[in-house]
This record gives structure tokens, C-alpha cells and sequence, in this order.
């Protein structure tokens, strides 16, 4: 079962042999190394660029104007910020061109705390992206649904941003991506570089990978259940899964969903699940002040109200300058598996 | 070394003769361009400037909300509409413009009808739908990809479409156009870092029109620099100041460098020093301001050389505007968008963006 990183890995190799993808490119993206998670080794299509965010969407957004497909990479969300009027613009320029320009590109960028990264390390950019009206905006939670998901944004015909939890860029999935050895040592052999590979001599044995596609918009429910309907993406998405596992010997019957696109998102199944359960949790760790669990708190609200048994919550992170690196200030100040079972908790309890 | 100072160049040859040739009396053999061509300028010139002065006048009689354009930058525009390989694709020049692009939008072909729907903010607007301000172009068939009110930014997307002309085989390159207050911004620099990576430069034309403005700030009191063209050199681009008030010294300048840029692959950096005759925009009054006139100027040398008659240059003159004044009347009677139309396009095939209907 691959990591997630080599499930990128993989996508990227089968997009530039199947889909037409030409270039790859972003700080320290290309070879010897490929990137810093190596989610970007051995591909044929891969360059490094000058430490330089705006060149980096600048020349994904120029490329995509002559109609090819690239993906581009922010080495961390915390870097894309000196971007976001340029993905404004990518994002608007279908639409202000009145459709004469449509732009193919996609921007992956790791997100989000879990692994000590500190203040510029650990940001996250979900509520962020949610305003960037004319992007498409993916999370995946697992390497299957990551390889998925970054075909259908390559061959999507509109700016995606393809947000990459980075805590779990090293988790390995349960499922197997189609064409992927079942052997784990195998795998490795074939498309991990040996560590001491630091000129670049190395070369992958790509396995003979398929096209497998997980559409934009579409959300999984990872857990079913009927007293209360928790939705989350990403690596929080693992934690709300743990808990529905560990709650069921108590007789807790907790449904799941994995949003997986932020935008377009799946609403009809959220809703169905919510009219079901009657009471909904929405999880995240970007910040609480304008997020985008509120929107579908506020959306839940709207058009369920006279159906809920409890009031929709948002847990997500708080409202904080940034993550502190100590773990007694990172774990304060981004939802934990504690605050997520004591929220699931409190709104089972709730009594209208 | 081959990227030696193209200013030298051209003040020694194609600027010595226009000079030449602005003060002869009558020398008819001075002038460096052919005949038909420098009626071909001055007539599309005059198209751009009648086109714009109407474009005021549409504001100013209250048909449209806002007026910002070019009157004033046709000796520089205009050629450079002349120069570009115009088509659709990687195998064409692309255009990276800001908002002063009219002259070149006219040279390129554009009538002026497209032009007033724009300003006007038609349904028939068939560059941005009736969302944007004037001069905002966008013609795909051209290479001329959507013009944005940041000043700045077409210096980065510029950079994209020249990575991809340098893989295609080919002599086509890119153009970016920008003013110089402009050239504060970063994207500027990226565009001068990304076109000279060694053994990846980017086959682009690289152009700043200096008109000394920003606005109302003045260029010397922000800018330490001489000329931004000198910042090219730090990085190795071949780089060249010219007086983009003369048609003739830019025409043979762009051709010129554009011809290098074909053969080399290998970046310009090209400034173009020019008049701001209305100012800024109508946000400043877009007045007439007593600056150098290059189409004035340019037909005292026509004149001069019995190129043309006064008598010719007045019906070219009222032959547009009463195409202007046709097209006007037109564009008036035309529908406007739709509310619904804010829906169109913000994805590609029709695709629903909006939440309440997912």
C-alpha cells in the first residue's frame, strides 16, 4: 500500500505519460531530491524553480493560457499567501475573458499541522481557498483518493489547488491504486530513490499504473451511522474515523463523510446524512473566524433547521497568529482526537 | 559581448535618421521605411486616436462608467501591432498587455466597434462580457490574452507562454507590455530573473512604456534608476531605450530585437519613452495635457516629405470619426448583460459554480 506521497508520486508519472502533462515545476521540485516529501521524484517532467512563489503560479497561469496541462507546486501553504492575487487572477480568468481563456493548472501545496512544523510550517488554507471563486479546490485523506483525485485535477479544464495534508504524506493507504504492486518492499524498490542518490543518477521502474479517477465534487462516507453525522477532509478526516471505530463498542452509531473537494463540494449527500442523524459536526484545523465548516454549519442550519435535534457545530482551529512550535501550543491550537470525541460527545448529548 | 547596448545602436543608426530626417527640409530619401508603410502607420495611428478620443467622449457623456486607454503611445503601439506574428497558439506571438493597448488591438485589426462595446459594457463585448473597463482586451484568435487592471502581473503570466514557445519549435515569441510605475512591483523582477535561468531563456520581448507616471506620482521621484532598462543588464538581457514618440525609430527598433528574440531564443529588455496625452484615466479628468505629440509630430514629417497632403491627412482624420460616430450609435441600441449572466463562465463548459445548487 503506497504512501501518500509516492501515491502523488505515481499520479504525476501516469499524468505525464497518459494525460498530457508537461511540466511539473516549483522550488526544489526536480531532481536529485524531488521536493520535500519526495512527492515529485523521478518524474521526467519535473523542474526547479527560482525561489520565487508569484514566478511559480505566474508561470503555471502563462503556460495554462497556451492550453497545456502543468502542475505546480508551493513547497507549504505558508508560502502561497504573497500569491493569493494571482490565484485570484487564474481564478477569474475564465470568467472575466467572458470564457475565452479557460486555464488547466493545478497547484498542490502541502497544508496544515501535525508534524512540528512550527509557525511557518503548519498553516492551513482550506477556509482560504474556499473564497478563490472559480478554483476547484481537492483534500484528500488517503493515497487511493490522492492519486484520484490529482488525475481528475490535471485533466479538469479549470484551475484546481490540490491541498496535500502533510502529516499524512508519509501514511500508507489501505487500498491498492490500480497498477500498484501489492508488495510494499517492491514499490519502494521501484520509485523511491536510494537516499545517498544526491546527483540525480538514479531512475524509477514505474509500475504499469491505470487510470483511476475520483471526481471533483464527489464526497465518500468513510463510516456509516445514524446518531450523528461528522464531516471533515484531510488528516482530520483519520481522527473523526477513529472515533466512530472506538465509539461503536459503546453503541454509538457515528456516520463519517469525507468531504474531499471543498469546491465544488457534495452537498446533497452531506444533507441526506444530516436529515438521517438529525445532528452534525463539522471538522477542520484552519482557523474558527470565517471558516469554511461555518458555511456548511450556516447551510445546515438553513435548510435543516426544523430537523436537527441539536445545533450544527463547528470544531476547527482557533483563531491564532499562527501554530507554536512546543507541542503543548501546537495541540491548543488545532483539533485533537480529545476535542473531537468531547464535541462528538456533547452533541449526542444535546438535548433540543 | 553580443548583448552590448542597444541604445548605442539605435541612436547611432535608426535614431540618427529619423533625427536627420525630422530636420531636413524635404530630404524624401531620409526616411527609413517604405512609403506604403508609413501611410499604413499613420493611418492606423489616427484610427487608434479618433477610436480613443471617442472613448473619452463616451464617458464623458456619461455612456460609461469609467475611460482608461492610450491616446498618446500610437508611434509605440502601432508598430508593434505591425511586427507580431498574429494567430492563435504556441506557433504565434502572444500578447501580455496592460491597459494602454488600444493602438496595438487596432493595428493587430480590431475594429473600433469592439472597442466601444467594451467601454460600453455591451452584452456584445466580446472581450470580457461587459465585466471590465476599457481597454481590457482579450482575443484569443490573437494570442492576446486577457489584459488585468494590476499593473503588474502580465510580467509573470508573460513568462508562461514563453516557457512553452521555447519547447515548441518555432521563431515565435511572447510580448509584455507594462508601464513604469509598474516595474516597482516584483512580478517585474521575476519576469527578468525567469527569461535569463541559464540554459533556459525565455524567448520574450520584455517592454516598459515610460511615460513618467504613475497616476500623479512623478517616475523621479520613485526611481533611482536612470532607465528600467538598465536593470536588464544585471541579469545579462540584452536591453535598449528608445524614443517611443517616433513610429519610425520603433518600428526598426522592435523589428530589430523582435528578430534576435526569433533567432536566439534569448530575452529584450525594451523601454519606450512616451507622452500620456489624456492622463492617467478619467479618474484624473482624461483632459488633454500639453505633452510631445507623436502622431502630430509624425505628420509634420509626412508632410515634409510629401508623403501626404493636409487636405488627405483631414478626410483620413473625419473618415473615422465618422466610423466612431457610426459605431457609437450602434453599440448604444445594443442589449447589455443579463443578470444571470454572472453565472457564465466561471467554469469551463457551463459547470454550475454556484453552492445553492450543488
Amino acid at each position: 500500500m503506497a504512501e501518500m506521497r509516492q501515491a502523488i508520486r505515481m499520479a504525476l508519472h501516469y499524468a505525464e505519460t497518459h494525460l498530457d502533462l508537461k511540466d511539473i515545476f516549483g522550488q526544489d521540485v526536480g531532481a536529485p531530491l524531488g521536493g520535500v516529501f519526495t512527492a515529485t521524484q523521478g518524474l521526467k517532467t519535473s523542474w526547479n524553480t527560482p525561489l520565487d512563489e508569484r514566478g511559480i503560479i505566474s508561470m503555471a497561469t502563462g503556460i495554462a493560457m497556451t492550453g497545456d496541462r502543468c502542475v505546480a507546486e508551493i513547497q507549504f501553504a505558508d508560502y502561497i499567501f504573497n500569491t493569493i492575487d494571482l490565484l485570484k487572477i487564474a481564478g477569474n480568468t475564465a470568467w472575466v475573458s467572458n470564457g475565452n481563456y479557460h486555464l488547466p493548472m493545478v497547484v498542490m501545496t502541502p497544508v496544515g499541522a501535525g508534524i512540528r512544523g512550527s509557525v511557518y510550517h503548519s498553516h492551513s488554507f482550506d477556509a482560504w481557498a474556499s473564497r478563490l471563486a472559480g478554483w476547484k479546490v481537492v483534500m484528500p485523506s488517503n493515497s487511493l483518493d490522492a492519486y484520484g483525485l490529482l488525475l481528475s485535477a490535471i485533466a479538469d479544464p479549470n484551475p484546481v489547488l490540490f491541498l496535500k495534508p502533510k502529516a499524512l504524506m508519509r501514511v500508507r493507504g489501505e487500498d491498492l491504486i490500480p497498477g500498484e504492486p501489492e508488495d510494499q518492499k517492491d514499490l519502494k524498490n521501484r520509485i523511491d530513490a536510494p537516499v545517498n542518490d544526491t546527483r540525480g543518477k538514479w531512475s524509477p521502474k514505474w509500475p504499469d499504473l491505470e487510470d483511476y479517477r475520483v471526481p471533483i465534487g464527489v464526497a465518500k462516507t468513510t463510516r456509516a451511522g445514524n446518531d450523528l453525522t461528522v464531516v471533515s477532509y484531510g488528516r482530520h478526516l483519520l481522527m473523526c474515523n477513529k472515533i466512530a471505530d472506538d465509539m461503536k463498542a459503546e453503541g454509538r452509531s457515528i456516520e463519517v463523510i469525507d468531504l474531499r473537494s471543498i469546491y465544488p463540494y457534495d452537498w446533497q449527500t452531506v444533507k441526506a446524512s444530516i436529515q438521517r442523524t438529525r445532528r452534525v459536526l463539522f471538522v477542520n484545523e484552519d482557523t474558527d473566524v470565517t471558516n469554511f465548516g461555518e458555511h456548511l454549519a450556516l447551510r445546515a442550519t438553513q435548510e435543516c433547521f426544523y430537523e436537527l435535534d441539536a445545533a450544527p457545530r463547528v470544531l476547527a482551529g482557533k483563531n491564532l497568529p499562527g501554530i507554536g512550535l512546543h507541542p503543548n501550543l501546537e495541540e491548543n491550537s488545532v483539533p485533537q482526537t480529545r476535542d473531537i470525541e468531547a464535541a462528538v460527545r456533547e452533541l449526542l448529548q444535546e438535548v433540543p | 559581448m553580443a548583448l552590448s547596448n542597444v541604445t548605442e545602436r539605435s541612436k547611432k543608426s535608426t535614431g540618427s535618421k529619423v533625427a536627420k530626417a525630422n530636420k531636413s527640409t524635404k530630404s524624401k530619401k531620409s526616411l527609413a521605411l517604405p512609403k506604403a508603410l508609413l501611410l499604413q502607420m499613420h493611418s492606423l495611428m489616427v484610427k487608434s486616436r479618433v477610436l480613443e478620443e471617442h472613448l473619452i467622449k463616451v464617458y464623458k457623456a456619461g455612456d460609461a462608467y469609467f475611460w482608461i486607454g492610450a491616446p498618446g503611445e500610437e508611434a509605440w503601439g502601432v508598430p508593434l501591432g505591425l511586427l507580431v506574428h498574429k494567430g492563435q497558439g504556441p506557433q504565434y506571438d502572444y500578447l501580455h498587455m496592460h491597459y494602454r493597448a488600444t493602438p496595438t488591438m487596432v493595428a493587430l485589426g480590431m475594429p473600433m466597434i469592439d472597442s466601444i462595446r467594451l467601454i460600453m459594457n455591451r452584452a456584445t463585448d466580446r472581450s470580457t462580457g461587459g465585466r471590465n473597463f476599457s481597454n481590457h482586451y482579450c482575443y484569443p484568435e490573437w494570442n492576446v490574452v486577457p489584459v488585468s487592471s494590476p499593473i503588474e502581473v502580465q510580467y509573470g503570466t508573460a513568462m508562461g507562454t514563453a516557457h512553452v514557445q521555447r519547447r515548441t519549435k518555432g521563431h515565435a515569441l511572447t510580448i509584455v507590455t507594462g508601464g513604469d510605475a509598474g516595474t516597482a512591483e516584483g512580478d517585474f523582477a521575476s519576469c527578468l530573473v525567469w527569461a535569463s535561468r541559464p540554459g533556459a531563456e525565455l524567448p520574450i520581448l520584455i517592454t516598459v512604456q515610460n511615460n513618467k507616471w504613475g497616476i500623479s506620482t512623478s517616475y523621479d521621484t520613485q526611481h533611482g534608476e536612470k532607465h528600467v532598462a538598465d536593470r536588464g543588464k544585471a541579469f545579462g538581457i540584452r536591453t535598449a531605450v528608445i524614443n517611443g514618440n517616433d513610429p519610425i525609430e520603433t518600428y526598426l527598433a522592435l523589428q530589430a530585437e523582435m528578430a534576435y528574440i526569433r533567432k536566439t531564443r534569448k530575452p529584450v529588455l525594451l523601454e519606450a519613452e512616451v507622452s500620456r496625452l489624456y492622463g492617467h484615466s478619467s479618474a484624473t479628468g482624461a483632459n488633454l495635457i500639453p505633452e510631445k505629440d507623436c502622431l502630430r509630430d509624425f505628420e509634420k514629417v509626412l508632410l515634409q516629405h510629401d508623403i501626404l497632403k493636409e487636405k488627405e491627412i483631414k478626410q483620413i482624420w473625419s473618415d473615422y470619426d465618422a466610423e466612431a460616430v457610426q459605431a457609437r450609435q450602434q453599440v448604444r441600441d445594443e442589449p447589455v448583460p443579463t443578470p444571470e449572466s454572472v453565472w457564465d463562465h466561471v467554469y469551463a463548459n457551463g459547470e454550475n459554480a454556484d453552492w445553492r445548487k450543488f
